[in-house]
């Protein structure tokens, strides 16, 4: 029988869908092409996973290929199935377990990382298309001593955080958006943010975090 | 009273982990030789499985293990199972397979070979209550908190005695209460309004999905889950488990968002330890979205009806309410009852009569959300008022001065009465910061095909509890231990309620270690951290805890110095005599004291009322420096409310159905205000999900074959950025209760309610008082009514689009 989470899912992916993901470089349907182009079978499940664990290669059927990744400025060596995400890898191969997934289908963004200055859905983005491309993640902002980003600081400052799950993604759309527009009106930091969910509602005390960290930076 | 700590704002230990990406969630911990599970859910709303073979799912390279039903305990009753052979709603668990990675767990469910039966299904409360209507369990179609499994049927004259738009008002009901004399009151009254409502019931839509992972080592298993509380999870969590309390290592330093969902146990995440138990190895159970929208859970829907008495002054003199609660198929959260008592407190009417039934549908389990039962009827409510405003005369914001609680309001079916209530005030303070008497006379402005609505909103929830432990150590090297077992579920209560003890120790908040999160950091026996009871709850048994380590201090520096304790004080982390200040020991060397004196001191004689949990932590801290603990024995009369008022402008477009909220303001009567910004984040993020609440979010269902239609944020419809303004105000009323130490009580949901019915309201107000009997208001309601075409619904129908 099929897995019911994605057979009872109710829709079928469509642009008018994803109005959220228009900044994004990889849209649902380049994300779906690369799946197709990666020779990868679409199988019932919602997640890909493989070769996590030490002794115990790949499952069979699926071949993971070497690649190099300059994530955080660093060149980091990986074995990468041709259907996983990059939100996978960084998570379950690359131990960057701050970027956190909430949905896995493009809808949230708790996932954003910054790809080449550009905000990215990870889990809607195939780790074999991101290339020679820089990935910046969460984990990237610290200082080499530890010392926080003047954006993490900012997030703190102002008790932008409540739960925090939503949090590294909606940082990282701040880190583009700040270095694409410095002094952003708060309007203009809405709309940059705005493909970033938080149920606990924090929004307000985000935007008052971002319109801070544009004061220092 | 001047606080040092108190009402100043401050980092929270936690914050720096949430910025970092190196806070731990369940999911992103990893074990050694960890294999990860995926779960066979149920494709039907009600079936029953049988002839289970798993032998070549079993024989696949890389799969480990199968859980099935008979692994788990068997719940009695209408309780929810971990798994079950009986699944009950569509993505109700049934089994579970291990393997060392998820593609192959998700390839070994696919030859999983079973038999499965469709049982008759029911998804509308009022389908299942008529005669020979089908029931959600086998066994039966009622049950709650308190309330057996049964069945329960009204007769067709009860159907009969009311039109078939309107909800019937004779049939028997299992949960009643009344008081005064509702035909005098009724018949005194200068205006009656009789209205069938109907509430949606909505996802938690928690960010963090409901994932665990669990291994065993030693005996003792651990668990690292997603729960907005700690010690209040253990003892339910063990059972789940099959172990002794004191086996179970919880691990729950963060929760993603838990509204409600993750404040008690909850079976799924006993899984993983079950599985670990059985395949000897570390166990992650990932749960996706959609899966969380399955088997995470719902707040209750309501059909009902509300008849309002309204005195020609505006109070209200009677209420006659009934509420059919749809709860899923194991009950949920009497949202119901709970319903009925924020009618009592928020309106006070001299006679009232409830009415309730808890029905079992087969829809995911329902569970306590923000605010449940309050919220909803918080909308049902308030527009109600407005109309009475609208034709008594009187000021939509008097009405509700009119009729606010304050200290001598006596409440609910047993007639409690409150610590203290300042809605007045919360009114008064919201409508000087709206400027209400400049405001309101926007009411009906038109710009093309936009009109203004402006909207008053209040809500109600209790406020705390009484009787929980603190426990607290003072360290050789000078450092404040705070122990907190109340958990994180995102709001820094945890934080700012053990800043009591430094306030009261006069330690700097620089010394002060919190530990919390993980049993192994030998936790209190605290509430759970939900109901909007931590501030008051923890204040007071943290309060307790520092006031046995003051005395304890006072005594040691007796012993030292001479005299007797109450010659002494304590100041800047020193415990000093009163009469020559050079007689002192810093907390270092009264730890130390402590120690060498050993017995209570040292926490070797601890008091016998602490719970067992409390006695064991205590006991393995015992020795290590001066430890204060002690039981909240403080007196609690009456009943700790929080309330709230909620001011908001839209503009809504009359020729699309919808809106822009232009302005919002909301005002919270909690008594003290301990953490300043993290009270404004509640106020404003309570009115963001009270804005989903009223306008967008809803369960759909297919009445045809009982699936869900929304199993996905873009479904489901939480706010975002776009959704709400991007400035929101928020205030307090700031007046101490007296039953709390510090005078805290707490604040947590009616901060979503009061903005939730404050949209109703506007959505009202814009189109001249439209009662529209359903919430939320949807684009396509709102243009009927324009248009005075019907609705798409029939009125009482539930789970619509």
């Amino acid at each position: 029988m099929k897995d019911p989470t994605t057979f009872f899912s109710g829709s079928s992916p469509t642009e008018a869908d994803e109005p959220q993901l228009t900044r994004c470089r990889s849209s649902r349907r380049a994300f779906i092409k690369g799946v197709i182009a990666s020779g990868a079978v679409a199988a019932s499940s919602a997640y890909f996973l493989s070769g996590c664990t030490p002794g115990e290669g790949p499952a069979a059927g699926s071949v993971e290929r070497l690649i190099s990744l300059h994530i955080n400025g660093k060149i980091r060596r990986v074995d990468v199935l041709p259907n996983e995400t990059l939100a996978m890898t960084l998570r379950y191969k690359l131990g960057l377990t701050g970027t956190k997934l909430a949905c896995d289908r493009g809808e949230c963004g708790a996932c954003t990382v910054v790809i080449d200055g550009v905000t990215n859905y990870s889990c809607s983005t195939l780790t074999h298309t991101v290339g020679a491309r820089s990935v910046r993640t969460i984990e990237g902002l610290e200082g080499p001593d530890g010392e926080l980003h003047p954006i993490q600081q900012a997030f703190i400052d102002e008790l932008g955080p409540q739960c925090g799950f939503c949090t590294p993604g909606q940082i990282m759309s701040t880190v583009a958006l700040l270095e694409k527009n410095p002094r952003p009106t708060r309007e203009e930091a809405r709309r940059a943010l705005s493909g970033n969910l938080c149920r606990c509602g924090a929004y307000d005390h985000y935007l008052n975090s971002v319109m801070r960290a544009a004061e220092v930076i | 009273m001047a606080y040092t700590l108190l009402g100043k704002n401050f980092t929270p230990p936690d914050i720096r982990g949430k910025v970092t990406g190196k806070a731990k969630f369940a999911e992103d911990f990893r074990a050694e030789g960890m294999v990860y599970c995926k779960l066979l859910l149920s494709p039907m709303p009600h079936a029953r499985v049988s002839n289970i073979d798993v032998s070549d799912a079993l024989a696949m390279d890389g799969v480990v293990g199968v859980l099935t039903a008979d692994d788990v305990p068997a719940m009695e009753g209408a309780a929810q199972a971990i798994l079950t052979n009986n699944p009950h709603y569509v993505g109700d668990p049934i089994l579970a397979v291990a393997a060392i990675d998820e593609t192959t767990a998700a390839d070994a469910l696919e030859k999983i070979r079973y038999d499965i039966e469709p049982l008759d299904f029911v998804l509308d409360p009022l389908q299942s209550l008529y005669p020979g209507g089908t029931n959600a369990q086998v066994k039966g179609n009622v049950a709650n908190a308190g309330i057996p499994l049964q069945e329960l049927k009204w007769t067709a004259r009860d159907f009969a005695s009311a039109d078939t738009d309107q909800f019937p008002m004779t049939g028997k009901a299992v949960s009643e209460w009344s008081y005064g004399n509702l035909e005098q009151e009724f018949s005194a009254a200068a205006v009656v309004y009789d209205e069938s409502f109907v509430t949606a019931s909505n996802s938690h839509h928690s960010m963090e999905p409901r994932s665990a992972m669990s291994y065993w080592e030693n005996g003792k298993c651990f668990l690292f889950g997603s729960s907005q509380s700690q010690s209040f999870m253990i003892p339910g969590l063990a059972a789940y488990i099959g172990i002794e309390p004191e086996d179970l290592v919880y691990i729950a330093e963060y929760c993603g968002g838990g509204f409600g969902s993750k404040g008690a146990p909850y079976p799924i995440m006993a899984l993983p330890a079950h599985m670990s138990k059985k395949i000897g190895r570390p166990v992650m159970m990932r749960i996706s979205r959609a899966e969380e929208y399955y088997l995470g859970s719902n707040r209750a829907g309501f059909q009902g009806r509300v008849k309002v008495g309204v005195a020609r002054n505006g109070k209200v003199t009677a209420v006659d309410l009934y509420i059919v609660q749809s709860g899923g198929p194991h009950g949920g959260f009497p949202d119901f009852n709970s319903a009925a008592g924020a009618v009592s407190i928020c309106y006070q009417p001299n006679a009232m009569q409830y009415r309730g039934i808890p029905v079992l549908t087969n829809t995911p389990p329902g569970g306590a959300q923000r605010g449940p039962g309050q919220n909803q009827i918080a909308m049902v409510m308030e527009p109600l008022l407005d109309k009475a405003a609208r034709e008594l005369g009187i000021d939509r914001l008097e009405i509700r001065r009119i009729n606010a609680p304050n200290n001598d309001t006596i409440f609910g079916g047993r007639q409690r009465s409150v610590t203290s209530a300042y809605q007045t005030e919360a009114l008064n303070k919201g409508a000087l910061a709206f400027n209400w008497e400049q405001t309101k006379k926007r009411s009906g402005e038109r710009n093309g095909s936009k009109v203004i609505g402006v909207g008053i909103g209040q809500a109600y929830h209790s406020a705390g509890a009484a009787g929980f432990d603190g426990l607290l150590r003072i360290a050789p090297d000078g450092r404040l231990h705070i122990h907190s077992g109340v958990g994180n579920l995102g709001t820094y209560s945890y934080a700012a309620t053990s800043r009591i003890v430094a306030e009261v120790l006069h330690c700097k908040w620089e010394n002060c270690v919190i530990e919390r999160g993980d049993t192994r950091k030998h936790l209190p026996w605290n509430f759970g951290q939900f109901g909007s009871n931590t501030s008051f709850t923890m204040s007071r048994s943290n309060h307790a805890a520092a006031m046995d380590a003051r005395q304890k201090l006072l005594e040691i520096a007796a012993a030292e110095f001479g005299g007797s304790a109450d010659e002494y004080d304590l100041g800047e982390e020193t415990v000093f005599s009163k009469a020559d200040a050079a007689k002192k020991l810093t907390y270092s060397q009264a730890a130390q004291r402590a120690i060498d004196m050993g017995g209570k001191y040292a926490g070797h004689e601890i008091p016998d009322d602490l719970n067992p949990m409390t006695r064991a932590s205590a006991t393995a801290i015992a020795g290590t420096g001066l430890i204060g603990v002690a039981k909240d024995n403080y007196a609690l009369d009456g009943s700790p409310p929080a309330l709230a008022a909620g001011f908001m402008v839209i503009e809504l477009d009359t020729e699309t159905g919808k809106f822009e909220i232009l302005e919002y303001n909301g005002v919270i009567d909690c008594g003290t205000v301990i953490h300043p910004l993290g009270l404004a984040s509640q106020v404003k993020g309570g009115a963001v999900m009270g804005i989903g609440l009223a306008s967008t979010e809803r369960i759909v269902y297919d009445p045809q074959n009982g699936l869900p239609a929304n199993v996905g944020f873009h479904q489901a419809k939480p706010p975002s950025y776009l959704d709400v303004p991007s400035r929101l105000g928020s205030d307090a009323v700031d007046i101490a209760d007296p039953q709390n130490p510090m005078g805290i009580r707490g604040m947590g949901e009616p901060v979503m309610g009061c903005a939730a019915s404050a949209l109703i309201c506007a959505i009202s107000d814009a189109l001249g008082g439209h009662y529209f009997n359903r919430t939320p208001i949807v684009p396509d309601m709102i243009i009927n009514a324009i248009a005075g075409r019907e609705q798409s619904h029939k009125p009482l129908q539930v789970y619509t689009f």
